[in-house]
């Protein structure tokens, strides 16, 4: 059987990938800090899709302890997602440390910590998936989340990286940009309707994406069209927009 | 932040905290921090206003499947799971839902707390005769497990309570069991209100049976309709292509109606028109065919939002039951009433309930019908003297469907009222549960 393991496994868009590969055939592995919420979301999907499913504990700050998770998982799974982030505060984050810190190191540096050891295993065997959650918000900064968007931005060229490095060795890695993304936590807010789409169906296009072994999705291609005007902007206007 | 907020008929709006909650924590959390009243809403389903409130707890992603006994046929799930989920996992091992109503996009602690009947009420009486075990978190967070021999009174007051006992958490039910997904229908035609009341009488024995009604006739036509009847059709019944994969899910195509309709879209000639093509597309008296549970159970969940067919100003429904000997004369008088004020109702649904004991949920022995009219000048002036005739045969109007009705006419329609209210003062202590439809008729005062 194969399996797919799942960082950060108490998201929204973790859950649907989790259903969405059980679905289709996974065996599937979460992780994340709070067991006790991971144990009802792994019984759920167990009696969903009659899939095996375990549970591990994961800190994506705690970087000394990647190396005996990565080694202590019952099955070397054939794909990871890495799909922790942290988006916080970002008013807090520019004159607290604390809480730019926890931005940085949670989206860019724990998932380059952990990553790099997987990497390094699929490369060794040959074969394997890696897919990131990054985030459209590293596309540009702006001034209303630019600690996120930097770190999700050195998340993503961190992907391209790898992509770069592994794809002679077979390793296929998927970059996923998600817009907004509404979930059942945020069933009723204000997010424009075009350009929100449903976690469920974020998760069906990535696992897509992975089965015809994409570079990088935008998870509405409407984003990708929204992005590549963002970026097309001159920097002399666009620091006097408010975005 | 606050938001505009309404259940299925459009009708009331509200600006309202919604607070959703996905794990047992995070509800106490909740239940802890907030020192205003709450109320528990599912889907959004029910018409009226019994999931509103200025502070609206949402269970839609309190959704795990706890457990699912495929031998015995016992689901044991959270509140927010809705139904079309569940008979996406049931379907293919055999089961069904034991009672649903005609949409499946609710969730099951809405189908507790409303208490849904079906089709089959007759037989299989409503949601609740099929529930094992409930759990419900009081008003300062604690787990209360109730059912029919511990806390039998809880239980009574939970069913058909419309979320005032607690938030429903945990409902563990039994399903049916089926041999195929798909429906064996019979729909024959009625001209009147006699020939029609004499069809559901002669025709108990189904599982099934549901009569859509044409409001629009009058004198002799007075109640023309057309009766749906059902079995779940066994294996051999299936013609062979089907006999392949007898417990097939029927993939979804869904429409949605992007956008409220102007408001003129629906009016007495276009019911009329709809009216007479539906009642004059079956040819001869009598039909049958097999089709699959989706469009006999849920004919209009393949066109989402329907509710905005009825344009902005949204629309009430209204559903009132009437004993059984009451029936034929209170329900000429109605559609009598309906009939002389062109009150046209698109959508008119009459069904033989069976007996039902309950604390106070809805059925009762006798006809129910279930009316759409969407709001225009008048309309509640005229659904008050509707109330009127209810009363006086004795029935009752379904608090699921209502955002309008005045006190006496639930005081009255529902004899176990007090009881039901002593159990909740007991319960709620502190009022921390309170919905716009429990202020309107004063239950909760």
């Amino acid at each position: 059987m194969k399996y797919i393991l799942i960082l950060g496994a108490t998201s929204d868009i973790a859950i649907a990938c989790a259903h969405e590969f059980a679905r289709n055939g996974y065996g599937v592995q979460l992780a994340a800090r709070k067991q006790d919420k991971l144990k009802i979301i792994a019984q759920d999907i167990e009696v969903r899709h009659k899939m095996p499913v375990t549970c591990h504990t994961f800190d994506a700050l705690d970087y000394e302890s990647h190396h005996e998770f990565w080694k202590k998982l019952p099955h070397r799974p054939e794909v990871t997602l890495c799909a922790f982030g942290y988006l916080g505060q970002q008013e807090k984050g520019q004159t607290d440390w604390r809480e730019a810190w926890q931005i940085i190191e949670t989206n860019f540096t724990g998932a380059a910590s952990i990553l790099n050891i997987v990497a390094q295993s699929y490369e060794e065997q040959g074969r394997g998936s890696i897919i990131g959650i990054s985030s459209v918000a590293g596309e540009r900064g702006r001034q209303s989340n630019y600690l996120y968007g930097s770190a999700k931005a050195g998340f993503t060229a961190y992907l391209s990286g790898l992509r770069n490095r592994l794809y002679k060795k077979g390793v296929h890695v998927l970059t996923v940009k998600p817009g907004f993304v509404d979930t059942k936590m945020t069933e009723g807010l204000d997010l424009p309707g075009p350009l929100t789409a449903k976690s469920e169906q974020v998760a069906k296009s990535i696992y897509k994406a992975h089965r015809s072994k994409k570079d990088v999705i935008y998870t509405l291609p409407v984003w990708q069209l929204i992005m590549q005007n963002i970026r097309l902007i001159p920097e002399g206007i666009f620091k006097k927009m408010n975005l | 932040m606050k938001k505009k907020i309404t259940n299925w008929s459009n009708y009331p709006v509200v600006e309202a905290n919604l607070l959703p909650f996905r794990y047992e924590d995070e509800l106490r959390q909740l239940l802890n921090s907030q020192q205003e009243p709450l109320i528990t809403r599912g889907n959004g389903r029910c018409y009226g206003d019994a999931a509103l409130g200025p502070n609206i707890l949402s269970s839609l992603p309190f959704n795990h499947i706890l457990s699912f006994n495929e031998q015995q046929g016992i689901i044991h799930c959270e509140a927010g799971v809705m139904l079309d989920e569940l008979l996406e996992l049931i379907v293919p091992k055999g089961w069904f839902l034991p009672v649903t109503p005609g949409t499946s996009f609710i969730t099951v602690g809405g189908a507790v707390a409303s208490d849904v009947h079906g089709k089959n009420h007759h037989k299989d009486g409503s949601f609740s005769n099929h529930i094992v075990e409930l759990e419900l978190m009081n008003g300062v967070g604690e787990k209360v497990r109730c059912s029919r021999e511990e806390k039998a009174d809880l239980f009574a007051a939970t069913c058909g309570g419309m979320g005032l006992t607690g938030v429903i958490t945990k409902v563990k039910f039994r399903l049916k069991k089926v041999e195929s997904s798909f429906i064996n229908q019979r729909s024959v035609k009625a001209k009147n209100i006699d020939e029609i009341f004499g069809l559901f009488e002669q025709n108990e024995g189904y599982t099934y049976s549901v009569a859509w009604i044409d409001c629009l006739q009058k004198g002799k036509d007075l109640g023309r309709s057309v009766l749906m009847l059902g079995e779940h059709a066994k294996r051999e019944e299936l013609p062979n292509r089907q006999q392949m994969h007898p417990l097939k899910v029927p993939a979804s195509k869904k429409v949605s109606i992007p956008f409220n309709f102007p408001s003129f879209t629906l009016n007495p000639l276009s019911v009329q028109a709809f009216n007479f093509a539906y009642y004059n597309k079956m040819l001869g008296n009598e039909k049958k065919d097999i089709v699959s549970y989706d469009p006999f159970f849920y004919p209009l969940d393949s066109v989402l939002h329907w509710n905005r067919m009825y344009g902005k100003k949204g629309f009430v429904q209204y559903q009132f039951v009437l004993p059984l000997e009451q029936s034929r004369q209170g329900l000429i008088e109605i559609l009598e009433k309906i009939n002389s004020r062109k009150m046209g109702s698109f959508l008119a649904v009459l069904k033989l309930f069976g007996e039902q004991e309950s604390l106070i949920s809805f059925p009762m022995r006798g006809y129910t019908l279930a009316l759409d009219f969407p709001i225009v000048n008048g309309l509640f002036e005229f659904l008050d003297e509707l109330d009127d005739v209810v009363m006086k045969y004795g029935g009752r109007i379904y608090l699921t469907k209502d955002a309008r009705m005045k006190p006496e006419a639930f005081w009255k329609g529902y004899p176990n009222a007090q009881k039901w209210v002593d159990i909740l003062k007991k319960y709620n202590p502190d009022q921390k549960f309170n919905s716009l439809l429990a202020q309107r008729l004063n239950i909760i005062s």
